[in-house]
């Protein structure tokens, strides 16, 4: 399957499907069922099984040709993070029910791997599923839960084993949100609103049917998740002064009076390491694009984290008096993360949570210097003993 | 844009690693720059001449290799790794660039010439300090007696027969060829901080000179943008040397009985040391591949002041993760930190870029 092949079906497909008579849900139906919803995944389960980066050729066509989209940016766990995983593990039934549901966005998904005492060592999380009958009944609590309050399924990592070492006791789940034994609740965040849950599990039901890959095997299942979640925040392309840097360098062009000698450096200095980040996005895209990924991608994400969070302190150090100021501390519940519709103390405060989520920057940092530089790991204590014997 | 190596380049790369592995080790980089001849000339006239390194962007009408400033990056690379003692940014970069911003014919095309073969290296008369938009330096004066007046801290100067002097004379600036070797030009070595690229004061009094026609200013400041520009790839084959020196010693180096790289307190070091690394790489390339384009100066200042620093941190890092071995002579860390540093100088401090960057990308300073 080449691009021109590509672009062939996808203006076959419009010539058979207009956008702008069509309802936005069948049309996206209509896309899937023609393999052009992710033209990388097998035939018959939304894509052609071609290679991944002709994904553009057909989302050129269908952008000029006005079609809605998935709303992605909405849809992110699911796309990002549960997709690949149950390419990667599902059985044939678990493909044909989940995955065109997913890509539409008619069920959306969340993830259920980190909890209270399992944060950066994901794999000592103790959600229990013990079974019974032809499923399993899953207790305990996860945290920090994006989209857990609109989601319908959750990719769940539990602990069916507690007598084994801690990576050989996991199993991976697809738990069903409206199963009466779970409860979501927002976790208030320090910038006031409650994008992410806590969700309680209780006796909650989990049919054998909906495990992802062998009792016991939820450790290697989660890194298939893991790894796509680190591709996923690598981002698409943005123009110069796209990202954080835009906002920054707005308020000072808006500002003149603000500006001191200092600032001036420090903010050019800034301004500088977010476009030379901008191109060292360009140039792992165009290594991808050659099949060849360079090692510097696992370092995109902590030098992104700390750009965010100098940038962010920077605005609110030069808005000055009106830094004190903060535009809302009031309870929502966004969709999404907005940088750029609320204000700099926002943007402060969330940043925060970059060097945190998705790999913290001190388990990112070991991450490179073990896989990609090949340092020596630190000795460990807790892999060889038995799951309910670690202290905790 | 592309970002990427070429196999073009990747192959350029390879030859030049490979004479530089076996004739530029450390030892011999080491014992070579407290003798009488710093530069490695010998080395010099192989790259010149058998790798063809030292006309790499001439033009092939004018005698050169036809390459773009992307190459003449990727040589950069690789000799900020070895640090070897060669005139490549005072000859091949300065200098040929000067020289091709003039008319390249008459007195221009045959030192042009002799260049490319490496029968002759050449130094530009400026001081390294020099930042890309300086105004024609006003240091030596073209008179009727030949040229008079001093430049100090010129790069590359004591290995160079012929000097390109940019001069002030009754008809305005201009460029002037100076051969080395008469009683009106007095070369005297600096003790430089950078072993491996020392530096030296000139004086000319008297001086014979051939001045070169054509547009004097415009050429001196293309060679200073361009020199910018490809600075910044010495700096990340020098900063990539000193990560992998470090990744390997602390792999290999063992205290409290394992080895050192196994803290987190070092190891995170050179993961972040990593990230920089990306970054400089990816800027430094976008400069080679910008030379000459709509978004040159940019992308010279952004990639010369990021690399700049990245360098020096990474040649820091260097010597302080070698811990005691690396505060030594013996050990070449120290060449890398001198270069570094120096290269952090060299066509501007950081800080100065970075305001000469300001206003080109819309962020003024304060009023």
């Amino acid at each position: 399957m080449n691009a021109e092949t590509l672009r062939e079906r996808a203006r076959e497909f419009l010539s058979k499907n207009d956008p702008s008579g069509m309802d936005r849900l069948d049309f996206l139906r209509a896309r899937f069922d023609a393999g052009l919803a992710w033209v990388h995944f097998p035939e018959g389960l939304g894509g052609f099984g071609a290679a991944r980066e002709l994904q553009t050729v057909v989302e050129a066509e269908l952008e000029a040709a006005g079609a809605p989209d998935n709303d992605p940016r909405r849809i992110g766990i699911g796309l990002g993070m549960a997709a690949p995983t149950i390419l990667a593990f599902g059985t044939d039934e678990q493909k044909q029910r989940l995955l065109r549901p997913l890509w539409t966005g008619e069920e959306v998904w969340c993830q259920l791997f980190s909890e209270p005492g399992a944060g950066s060592d994901l794999a000592a999380a103790g959600t229990r599923a013990v079974r019974e009958g032809d499923g399993w009944r899953v207790t305990g609590q996860k945290v920090w839960t994006s989209s857990a309050h609109t989601a319908r399924w959750g990719i769940l990592l539990a602990r069916t084993d507690p007598d084994l070492p801690k990576h050989a006791g996991l199993s991976y789940f697809v738990l069903d949100m409206t199963d009466p034994g779970v409860e979501v609740r927002p976790l208030r965040q320090i910038t006031g609103e409650a994008e992410f849950n806590e969700v309680f599990m209780t006796q909650a039901w989990v049919p054998d049917s909906n495990r992802l890959g062998e009792v016991g095997e939820g450790w290697r299942v989660a890194q298939t998740t893991l790894m796509n979640e680190r591709i996923a925040i690598g981002g698409r392309p943005t123009p110069r002064e796209g990202g954080m840097v835009g906002a920054v360098a707005g308020t000072w062009r808006a500002n003149p009076d603000r500006r001191t000698p200092e600032l001036h450096d420090r903010l050019v200095d800034l301004w500088v390491r977010a476009e030379a980040l901008r191109l060292a996005g360009i140039r792992l895209r165009q290594q991808l694009a050659v099949g060849s990924p360079g090692p510097e991608g696992s370092a995109m994400k902590l030098t992104f984290a700390r750009l965010a969070q100098e940038l962010s302190g920077f605005e609110v150090e030069l808005l000055a008096e009106d830094g004190l100021r903060y535009d809302d501390w009031t309870l929502r519940r966004p969709d999404l993360v907005d940088f750029n519709g609320r204000e700099a103390g926002y943007r402060y405060l969330r940043a925060k949570g970059n060097s945190i989520e998705g790999g913290t920057s001190e388990v990112l940092r070991n991450i490179i210097a073990e896989r990609v530089l090949g340092l020596p790991a630190e000795p460990r204590v807790d892999t060889k003993v038995p799951w309910k014997d670690l202290p905790r | 844009m592309n970002l990427l190596y070429s196999d073009i380049e990747d192959q350029l790369r390879s030859s030049v690693r490979d004479l530089l592995t076996a004739r530029a080790q450390p030892s011999a980089i080491l014992a070579r720059c407290e003798s009488e001849q710093p530069h490695d000339l010998e080395l010099w006239r192989t790259l010149a001449g058998e790798v063809g390194v030292s006309a790499l962007h001439v033009p092939e009408e004018l005698g050169g290799q036809g390459a773009s400033a992307r190459e003449v990056a990727v040589v950069l690379e690789e000799l900020g790794r070895s640090v070897a003692p060669v005139p490549f940014l005072g000859s091949a970069v300065l200098a040929t660039t000067a020289l091709l911003g003039v008319e390249p014919t008459g007195p221009a095309r045959e030192l042009l010439d002799a260049l490319g073969t490496g029968g002759s290296v050449a130094a530009l008369a400026i001081s390294l300090a020099t930042m890309p938009g300086s105004p024609f330096p006003s240091g030596v004066e073209a008179t009727g007696d030949g040229l008079r007046g001093a430049v100090r801290a010129v790069a590359d100067a004591a290995a160079a027969d012929v000097l390109v002097v940019p001069a002030v004379g009754p008809d305005g600036p201009a460029l002037h060829v100076v051969p080395v070797a008469q009683a009106g030009v007095v070369v005297t070595p600096a003790v430089s901080l950078d072993l491996t690229r020392p530096i030296a004061d000139i004086s000319f009094d008297g001086a014979t000179s051939t001045p070169l026609p054509g547009a004097a200013e415009s050429a001196l400041d293309s060679a200073l943008w361009t020199a910018t520009a490809l600075l910044a790839s010495e700096q990340v084959g020098l900063a990539e040397w000193c990560l992998t020196t470090t990744v390997a010693y602390l792999k290999d180096r063992h205290q409290f009985g394992r080895p050192v790289g196994s803290f987190q307190a070092l190891k995170h070091r050179l993961a972040d040391l990593f990230g920089e690394l990306a970054l400089a790489r990816a800027s430094a390339r976008h400069a080679a591949d910008s030379v000459g384009g709509e978004d040159a100066r940019v992308s010279a200042l952004l990639a010369n002041s990021l690399c700049s620093e990245v360098a020096v941190h990474a040649a820091e890092e260097c010597v302080q993760l070698h811990g005691g071995i690396g505060m030594t002579w013996e050990h070449p860390a120290h060449l890398y930190l001198k270069r570094a540093k120096a290269d952090q100088i060299a066509l501007g401090t950081p800080g100065r870029l970075r305001a000469l960057l300001a206003p080109l990308v819309d962020l003024p300073g304060p009023r």
